[in-house]
C-alpha cells in the first residue's frame, strides 16, 4: 500500500521511500522531512481539485505533498487504521 | 569585550526572522550574497556588556544537501565555505513543539564541529501544549548549550543574550557521525521530552474549515474579495489627505513664487509629477499589511495548498500563488518571492508572468482613465460600472497569467517531474513588530524609489517638455517645440493604429522606468501645454475631451500588459541571471500588449 492510497482520516506506518530514479532527489528529501522506516502518518485532506495535493501529517509536521510524490513512500500493509 | 559575530540557521517556519528582529529591532540591513540572488539579513545589537553583537539571518533549510539556491547558501556558511561571511557562532533555531523535524537539522549541523547554541523557540506555545522539554537532558544528548527562547514576545531572547554576552571562546566539539538522524531524534525525543499530543488541538479545527473542498475556497475567494475592498476603500482617505496636502503646497508655491522657469518646475515638475506617485502610498500599505498578516498567520501556505492542483494545470505551482499575490502591490518583491519555489521551470515560469498581476503603480493610470470615461452609473442596480470595469482589468490580468503560463509549458514540452513538498506550519498570531518591521521595509522602498527615479525622471521630463523654447512669434503651444514634443510626433505614426496620441506617446517613455510616472508625464505635458492653469489642475475633464473613448479604452488594455517597467526588468534580469529571459519577457508582454490594444482600439471604433 502507497501513502497517496490513504482514505482522508486514515493513519499507517512508512515502511520505505522507493526511489523512481537514481538519484532521486526528491526521494531524498521526503527521507529528510521524516518520512522514515516506522513514522506513523496520516492522510489530514485532499486538495479540492481531483484530490490532489495530499495533506499529510508526519510527526509534529504537516506537508502538502503531490500524488506521484506521495507514491514513493510505501507503508507497512495491514497497519493502517483509522483514527477519525 | 571583543565583538561576536552569529549566524541564526534554522529550518524553515521556525520563528527566525521574528527572532532576529527580537535581537536587532530595526538595525538591520538586507542585501544579496555576492554572485546570487539571495537574500542575505544583517542587523546588530549591543549586548548588556557593550559587546557588539553581528547577527546574519540565514535562509530557512531542512537540510545540508541543498535543494534551492536558498539553502545552498545556508549550507556553505554553515560549512565555512564562504570566506568573506564566517560568523564565530551558530545560534540554531529550533521550534520548541516541532522538535521532531527540527532537531533532525541540529544533528546535521552538530557533525559540522562550529560552535554552536540551540534556540528552543516558542518554549511558551510547548508549554501551554503541555510539551515538557528536560533541558539539562537535551543539552547533554546534544553536546551544547540550549536556550529558551520567545522570539514574539519583548524581552524573549533575554537568555540568548546573557548567553551571547558571556566570556568566549565558544566551542563545540563535533559530534561523532550518525547515519539515522531521524532514529537518533527518536531516541533523544524519548529520552528528553514529553509530548502529550501530536499537533495542536486548534491546527486540527482550522484546518478542516480552512481546507475543506468547499469552505476553505468560498473563505479564500472572500479573503481575496475583501483585501482588495479594502485596498480602495481604507486607502481612499489617507490619499485624499496626501493629494489635499500637496494642492495647499501647490497653491502656496504658485502664491509666493514669482513666474518663471522656477517654478514652473517646481509646480508643473516636482509637484505634479511626484505628488501623483505618493498618493498611492496607502494602498501599497494596506496591500502588504494584509499579505504579511496572512503570511505570518500561516495562511499563505494553505492558499496555496487549494489552489496548486488550478496552478499546476496551467504551468505554474501552488507556490507560485505567494509570489504572483504580491504582484499585486509590485512585481519586484513578488519576483524576488518566487526564490521560495526550488523548482527551476516553475520559478521561470512565475517570474514571466509576475508582470501580468495588476501591480499598484498601474492603478493610477486605470483610476485616471476610468475616472474621466466611464460612466459613473449602477449595473444591474449592484454593481458600480467603474468598479466592475476596473475588476475586469484584474480578472483580464490573471486569466493572460495563466494562458500564458500553459502556452509556456506547451511550448517546452517538459516532461520533468516537479516537486510540491510544501510545509503547513501551524497557525500563529501575527506579532504586530514583525508586521510593522515588514511595513517599514516596504514603505521605505518605495520611497526611495520616488525619491530617486521618479524624482529624477520628472526633472528630465520637464526638462525635455520645456526646451528648447519656442521661438518668438511662435502661435501653437510650447510644448509642440520642446524635445519631448519632437519625440512624441516621432513616435506617434507606430502606435496611431493603436490610437495613441504624441502626447500619450510621451509618456509612455517615463512610464518605462515606473508605470505610475505616466499619470504624472500626462499632468506635466498637459499643464505645460495648457493655455490657462485653471486646465492644468484637471487633468481628467482634459484627456476627457480631448481623447475618444476608444483610446482610452486602448490605453487600458495596453496598462494591462505594459511591458515598460525597467526595475522589472531588471529584477528579471538579476534574478534569473539571464539577458535572454529578459527580452522575452520584453518581447512577449510589449507584443501582448500592442495587439491587445489593436483589438481594443479598431473595435471600440467600430461599435462606440
Amino acid at each position: 500500500m502507497k501513502l497517496s492510497d490513504l482514505r482522508v482520516g486514515d493513519s499507517g506506518v512508512v515502511e520505505a521511500v522507493d526511489t523512481q530514479a537514481d538519484p532521486d532527489p526528491i526521494a531524498t528529501r521526503l527521507g529528510e522531512l521524516g518520512f522514515v522506516s516506522g513514522e506513523p502518518v496520516r492522510l489530514v485532506a485532499r486538495g479540492p481539485l481531483g484530490g490532489d495535493p495530499l495533506l499529510i501529517q508526519v510527526g509534529f509536521t504537516r506537508f502538502a505533498l503531490r500524488r506521484a510524490e506521495a507514491e514513493r513512500v510505501r507503508l507497512v500493509n495491514g497497519a493502517g487504521a483509522s483514527d477519525e | 569585550m571583543s565583538n561576536l559575530s552569529i549566524a541564526l540557521v534554522g529550518n524553515p517556519n521556525c520563528g527566525k526572522t521574528a527572532l532576529f528582529n527580537q535581537l536587532t529591532g530595526g538595525r538591520q540591513k538586507v542585501a544579496n550574497y555576492a554572485g546570487v540572488t539571495v537574500e542575505r539579513k544583517e542587523g546588530s545589537f549591543r549586548a548588556p556588556s557593550g559587546r557588539r553583537v553581528q547577527v546574519l539571518d540565514l535562509p530557512g533549510a531542512y537540510s545540508l544537501n541543498a535543494t534551492s539556491p536558498d539553502e545552498a547558501i545556508t549550507r556553505d556558511i554553515c560549512m565555512g565555505r564562504l570566506d568573506d561571511v564566517s560568523p564565530e557562532l551558530l545560534v540554531c533555531v529550533v521550534d520548541a513543539t516541532n522538535l521532531r523535524l527540527h532537531l533532525r537539522f541540529v544533528l546535521e549541523l552538530r557533525q559540522l564541529g562550529r560552535p554552536m547554541v540551540v534556540a528552543l523557540n516558542m518554549s511558551d506555545a510547548a508549554k501551554r501544549r503541555g510539551i515538557r522539554i528536560d533541558r539539562e537532558r537535551l543539552q547533554a544528548e546534544l553536546g551544547c548549550p540550549v536556550v529558551d527562547t520567545i522570539a514574539i514576545r519583548k524581552g524573549g531572547a533575554a537568555e540568548l543574550i546573557t548567553r551571547l554576552d558571556a566570556d568566549g571562546p565558544f566551542e563545540t566539539p563535533a559530534a561523532a557521525p550518525v547515519d539515522d538522524l531521524h532514529g537518533e531524534v527518536a531516541r533523544i525525543l524519548r529520552e528528553a521530552v514529553d509530548v502529550p499530543r501530536r499537533t495542536a488541538a486548534v491546527d486540527d479545527a482550522l484546518d478542516r474549515v480552512l481546507l475543506h473542498p468547499v469552505a476553505g475556497l468560498l473563505i479564500l475567494a472572500v479573503t481575496m474579495f475583501l483585501m482588495f475592498q479594502a485596498v480602495y476603500a481604507w486607502a481612499a482617505p489617507f490619499a485624499d489627505g496626501i493629494d489635499a496636502g500637496i494642492g495647499l503646497l501647490a497653491d502656496g508655491v504658485a502664491r509666493f513664487m514669482p513666474d518663471g522657469l522656477l517654478k514652473s518646475l517646481v509646480t508643473d515638475g516636482l509637484l505634479a509629477g511626484i505628488g501623483g506617485v505618493v498618493v498611492f502610498l496607502p494602498q501599497i500599505l494596506i496591500l502588504f499589511l494584509f499579505i504579511l498578516i496572512l503570511e505570518e498567520s500561516g495562511y499563505l501556505p494553505r492558499a496555496a495548498f487549494l489552489l496548486d492542483r488550478l496552478m499546476v494545470g496551467a504551468g505554474l505551482t501552488g507556490r507560485s500563488f505567494i509570489p504572483l499575490l504580491s504582484s499585486f502591490a509590485c512585481a519586484i518583491p513578488g519576483i524576488m518571492a518566487a526564490r521560495t519555489i526550488q523548482d527551476p521551470r516553475d520559478r521561470l515560469a512565475t517570474i514571466l508572468v509576475a508582470p501580468l498581476m495588476t501591480c499598484s503603480a498601474r492603478l493610477p493610470v486605470y483610476a485616471l482613465l476610468i475616472g474621466a470615461f466611464i460612466p459613473n452609473q449602477s449595473v444591474g442596480g449592484l454593481f458600480n460600472l467603474q468598479g466592475v470595469v476596473l475588476f475586469v482589468l484584474y480578472v483580464a490580468g490573471i486569466l493572460s497569467a495563466l494562458v500564458v503560463a500553459y502556452v509556456m509549458k506547451m511550448l517546452s514540452r517538459d516532461t520533468a517531474e516537479h516537486a510540491l513538498m510544501l510545509e503547513l506550519p501551524s497557525y500563529r498570531v501575527p506579532s504586530p513588530r514583525d508586521i510593522a518591521l515588514g511595513l517599514w521595509e516596504r514603505g521605505g522602498i518605495f520611497i526611495r524609489r520616488v525619491g530617486t527615479i521618479i524624482l529624477s525622471l520628472t526633472i528630465i521630463l520637464w526638462l525635455l517638455s520645456t526646451f528648447p523654447a519656442p521661438p518668438a512669434g511662435a502661435t501653437g503651444p510650447a510644448i509642440d517645440y520642446s524635445l519631448a514634443g519632437r519625440i512624441g510626433h516621432w513616435m506617434e505614426p507606430l502606435f496611431a493604429p493603436i490610437g495613441f496620441n504624441w502626447q500619450i506617446c510621451i509618456a509612455l517613455i517615463p512610464g518605462l522606468a515606473a508605470r505610475e510616472v505616466a499619470v504624472s508625464a500626462l499632468a506635466t505635458v498637459y499643464s505645460i501645454s495648457a493655455a490657462d492653469d485653471l486646465a492644468a489642475q484637471q487633468l481628467t475633464p482634459l484627456i476627457s475631451s480631448q481623447w475618444s473613448i476608444a483610446t482610452a479604452l486602448s490605453l487600458l488594455a495596453w496598462y494591462v500588459f505594459a511591458p515598460q517597467c525597467l526595475s522589472t526588468l531588471a529584477v528579471i534580469r538579476r534574478e534569473t541571471n539571464s539577458w535572454k529571459t529578459v527580452g522575452l519577457a520584453t518581447g512577449y508582454l510589449f507584443g501582448l500588449a500592442y495587439l491587445a490594444s489593436l483589438l481594443v482600439y479598431q473595435i471600440a471604433r467600430l461599435w462606440l
